[in-house]
């Protein structure tokens, strides 16, 4: 059994981690590129949404070497995501790629199905094992959304441009040399310890921008062309709410264990969106909210299109914008989506950003420049 | 005065419309319906709605705005769930704020939500939520719904029984009409949203299209519920909407059938869960056999020759199919 896993950012560190402490034989696809995009467009239905057709690609550059099984996260609706799987399968069936699919979710069979699919993946069924990967796994998962976190915060204030950059590539390319998550995190460590000593100018006041959005291509960093790095060096800080690891803590450990989970998003969400209606809609709505509060300069929706869930956030999100005077750009990706053109409008929005900011420093009597 | 309700002609109307007419009106309650879709209602819904929803929900929108000055309150229910352990489109779920934070100057939204997920028993409690609007009364209430339920089982049954709603629910309740040909009558199956099945403007009539071709069309309404649980219960997870557990049976138990002479996927661009259900039952059907598969996709832009075309080429094939067939390959 050769495993592999589709990309979304940096998971594929989370992903490694697990494997190398199950010790389980598995295969990291290539780096998303446009290949991988050609490649499942090439294959998925033309209307599903931009994720799936980027995991078959994955898939597909995966078999080429040698894997033959495959894990994910399932789910039960109503957000296209919870089937993945099956279309996954039907399309490499048809393809006459022989690869199994493991679904980490609640079967329709129940508890033996369940502890068959952990039985298969992780080569036995030691509670301790099992209990200790999952904790390290998910130390490892926060601990590499916290480094992102700070190249958030640096980007924007370094003396040195490009320092940061040049930091976190030369991480994610090490890492995949790193086995096992004691290593990672010790890699992880150091890292951090680089960026700490980057030089920073803590005078500066940088924009703030909140990423909100589906939780695919707000997080792969490929699908959404680096925008926290295309922002970063723009001078702007950049937070996001949804993070892989949150999503493990949040939707798993704490469900799994009944444990209250943070709500805030929700209650903030409640004026505009009654209920969770599936996907991320509740998270875009209520985030956008709390970013609001926390006088965030601009909020940047994005998503994959026809993503269903966003699509209702979408259309709410402009009274929002009204209700807290926070402006929202609404980014929708799909494969035809062109770099340049996106970059244009991400600079606009950041000049808009800007020049609100300075008109505020005026106070009542600013005027356009040469009247 | 009794208080006027409005109601969309569009999406869910197609389904539940003899169950809320008879509610509404059975508690006292005037029931407004908009106009049937037209190019106007068609426009208005586009302009006002996100560029990225799809066409039942851009006109939808549309028939909120024929609606809302003619109305006291808009009947927009929040749709999560129509049956056990399933769910619809996430738009249905969030269908009332949209239609808040798009449009302007909308009355009072009746906006229970109808969630069956968990127990069917939450219809007869939203149906409680929705009456006391009306009446303080709970026996009124419980004999509207119960009145309500057994017109829209009625309706259920016309369907089942080969009925379209335009037979049996227009103002001249007309017989339908099928044009002689001198070739036999096809049966051919039309899978796709009520709402897109039902509504002849947005389909470009579709239905009498077919049937001036001397088709016998079959829908999924016509199809029983236990063919279609029992096919769909063959897929090794689960459906988890409503309409695609059905789109998905029937499209199965069609390739069991001899009759079935060519299958119609109907499907509006931008869709999430037709994109999927298409592409399945697209492999499923090609893979086990060698009925005759086409996808009309609608969306605000479609042309109606462009349509009629495609109709019409489908159309062909089958019957030359059924003439000529030699099975003997043209490439020698």
């Amino acid at each position: 059994m050769k495993v592999t896993f589709p990309h979304m950012g940096n998971t594929y560190i989370t992903a490694k981690a697990m494997m190398d402490d199950l010790g389980v034989d598995y295969v990291i696809p290539p780096k998303n590129s446009k290949k991988t995009l050609e490649l499942g467009t090439k294959y998925s239905p033309e209307l599903a949404c931009l994720p799936l057709k980027i995991n078959i690609g994955n898939y597909l550059q995966a078999y080429e070497r040698g894997a033959d099984t495959i894990i994910i996260t399932g789910g039960c609706g109503p957000c296209r995501f919870g089937y993945y799987c099956e279309m996954h399968r039907e399309i490499l069936k048809d393809l006459g790629c022989d690869m199994d699919i493991i679904t980490l979710e609640w079967p329709d069979d129940g508890l033996p199905e369940f502890i068959r699919r952990v039985r298969k993946l992780a080569g036995g069924l030691n509670p301790v094992k099992i209990i200790r990967v999952i904790k390290n796994v998910t130390q490892v998962a926060i601990q590499v959304d916290e480094l992102e976190r700070l190249t958030f915060r640096i980007r924007p204030r370094e003396m040195e441009k490009g320092l940061t950059d040049s930091i976190y590539k030369s991480f994610q390319e090490k890492v995949m040399k790193a086995t096992g998550s004691r290593a990672i995190k010790q890699l992880i460590k150091e890292t951090k310890n680089l960026l700490q000593n980057i030089a920073v100018d803590e005078s500066i006041k940088p924009l703030k921008v909140g990423i909100v959005g589906e939780i695919y291509t707000t997080i792969d960093f490929h699908t959404n062309f680096e925008i926290e790095r295309m922002l970063g060096n723009m001078g702007v800080e950049v937070h996001r709410a949804v993070t892989v690891s949150g999503w493990i803590v949040e939707h798993m450990i704490k469900k799994a264990l009944n444990l209250p989970r943070d709500m805030r998003y929700a209650e903030a969400a409640r004026p505009y969106l009654g209920r969770m209606i599936g996907g991320h809609a509740l998270e875009t709505i209520g985030n956008t909210v709390l970013y609001a509060r926390q006088g965030f300069d601009g909020v940047i929706q994005i998503y994959p299109l026809t993503c269903m869930p966003e699509i209702v956030a979408e259309s709410i999100l402009p009274s929002i914008e009204r209700d807290y005077g926070i402006p929202v750009l609404t980014l929708i990706l799909d494969e035809m989506t062109g770099e340049a053109g996106y970059k244009t409008r991400v600079e606009a929005f950041v000049d808009l950003l800007k020049r609100r900011k300075e008109r505020s420093s005026f106070g009542e009597d600013w005027a356009l420049s040469g009247n | 005065m009794s208080k006027k309700v409005g109601i969309p002609r569009a999406l869910f109307y197609y389904k539940y419309m003899p169950l809320w007419r008879t509610f509404f009106e059975e508690l006292g309650a005037e029931v407004v319906v908009s106009d049937y879709t037209s190019k106007r209602i068609l426009d208005d819904g586009v302009k006002s709605c996100v560029d990225e929803a799809c066409l039942p929900v851009k006109i939808f929108h549309g028939h909120v705005l024929n609606l809302k000055d003619r109305v006291d309150c808009l009947f927009i229910p929040r749709f999560t769930s129509i049956s056990k352990r399933e769910y619809v489109c996430p738009k249905f779920g969030g269908l009332p704020d949209m239609i808040r934070h798009s449009l302007q100057g909308i009355p009072e939204i009746i906006d229970t939500e109808i969630n069956l997920r968990r127990s069917s028993k939450n219809a007869i409690r939203a149906a409680m939520d929705i009456g006391y609007r009306f009446t303080g009364d709970t026996a009124v209430i419980k004999r509207a719904f119960n009145m309500a339920k057994e017109n829209y089982y009625k309706s259920r049954q016309l369907l089942k029984a080969g009925r379209l709603p335009d037979d049996f629910r227009t103002r001249e309740k007309r017989e339908p009409v099928y044009k002689e040909t001198d070739g036999r009558m096809l049966n051919i199956a039309v899978i796709g949203h009520v709402y897109n099945i039902y509504d002849s403007y947005v389909n470009m009539e579709l239905i009498s299209k077919l049937r001036n071709h001397g088709v016998k069309v079959i829908t999924v309404d016509m199809i029983d519920e236990d063919i279609i649980n029992e096919k769909s219960s063959t897929l090794p997870k689960k459906l988890f909407w409503n309409f695609g557990r059905k789109a998905m049976g029937s499209a199965l138990h069609m390739l069991d059938r001899k009759d079935i002479d060519g299958i119609i996927y109907l499907m509006s661009f931008g869709c999430g869960i037709d994109s999927f259900i298409c592409d399945l039952a697209e492999r499923r059907i090609r893979r086990g056999s060698d009925i005759p598969f086409i996808v009309l996709t609608i969306d605000e832009h479609s042309g109606e020759a462009g349509m009629n075309t495609r109709i019409e080429a489908f159309i062909d094939l089958i019957r030359w199919r059924q003439k000529n067939e030699s099975n003997i390959s043209a490439h020698g």
